[in-house]
């Protein structure tokens, strides 16, 4: 294995540690969250991190199949935190 | 398959991919850690964005980079989540603060600032003080809306 190949294996397991801890953090505060808005915005990061750990596993298995994943998390995620903040805001969400 | 793969790579690139990856996830733990240490709502809101527009930044830029050095042609479409994170965060999160503040309000805590005085004319003499104070607010609320 060259030493390119060495620390790339290394560099991308450490990252997808950290962003799974990030992500632990994040369904930890979506779990016992004390109030709602604390939830949704616990949520928000979650989605954030896991399309962030998506592309590491695109860089780590050199396709490019999981950027169109990570891109589908991203439309929906901002469609459902909005949609989430405007029912905590209004009590429904289409008025 | 990673070493198959990241075996075609050249040092030069490696080494950049690398750092900008752990840059990247580090900063979006710190983020996240911030969302689950810190005291209040307000404090919170500010955390994870760390996360959601350096470190996502970082790891686009290092997934750039990697397809564009593997493949031996520029790959930009990572361009497209970069852009849509940037205009999308602030949005939720503005959203989301609003949503928080108008709650609290309601609730009447004594955490948050007072609303506004509302726009002349609009605002009503009632027996109850706090309640016609949020209806009024209520009301220029709907008014902007429309």
């Amino acid at each position: 294995m060259t030493a390119a190949a060495l620390l790339l294996t290394w560099s991308v397991l450490l990252a997808q540690l950290f962003l799974g801890l990030a992500m632990a953090f994040a369904a930890f505060r979506v779990l016992w969250g004390p109030r709602a808005q604390d939830r949704v915005l616990a949520l928000d990061t979650l989605y954030v991190n896991g399309m962030m750990l998506l592309l590491t596993f695109g860089i780590r298995t050199g396709t490019t199949l999981y950027f169109e994943a990570a891109l589908v998390i991203a439309l929906l995620g901002f469609v459902s935190t909005s949609a989430l903040a405007k029912f905590l805001m209004r009590g429904e969400v289409i008025e | 398959m990673t070493q198959a793969v990241a075996a075609d790579l050249p040092i030069w690139a490696a080494l950049p991919v690398a750092l900008l990856l752990l840059l990247g996830a580090g900063l979006a733990l710190t983020g996240t850690l911030g969302l689950l240490r810190l005291g209040s709502f307000y404090e919170r809101v500010h955390a994870p964005t760390l996360g959601t527009t350096l470190g996502i930044g970082c790891v686009l830029i290092a997934s750039m980079l990697y397809f564009s050095v593997l493949q031996t042609r520029p790959v930009l479409h990572e361009v497209l989540i970069a852009v849509f994170m940037t205009v999308t965060t602030p949005v939720t999160l503005m959203l989301l603060a609003r949503a928080a503040l108008y709650r609290d309000r309601r609730e009447g805590s004594d955490q948050v600032p007072p609303p506004p005085p509302p726009p002349r004319g609009g605002q009503e003499e009632g027996p109850d003080g706090t309640t016609e104070e949020m209806a009024a607010m209520d009301r220029a609320e709907l008014a902007e809306r429309r």
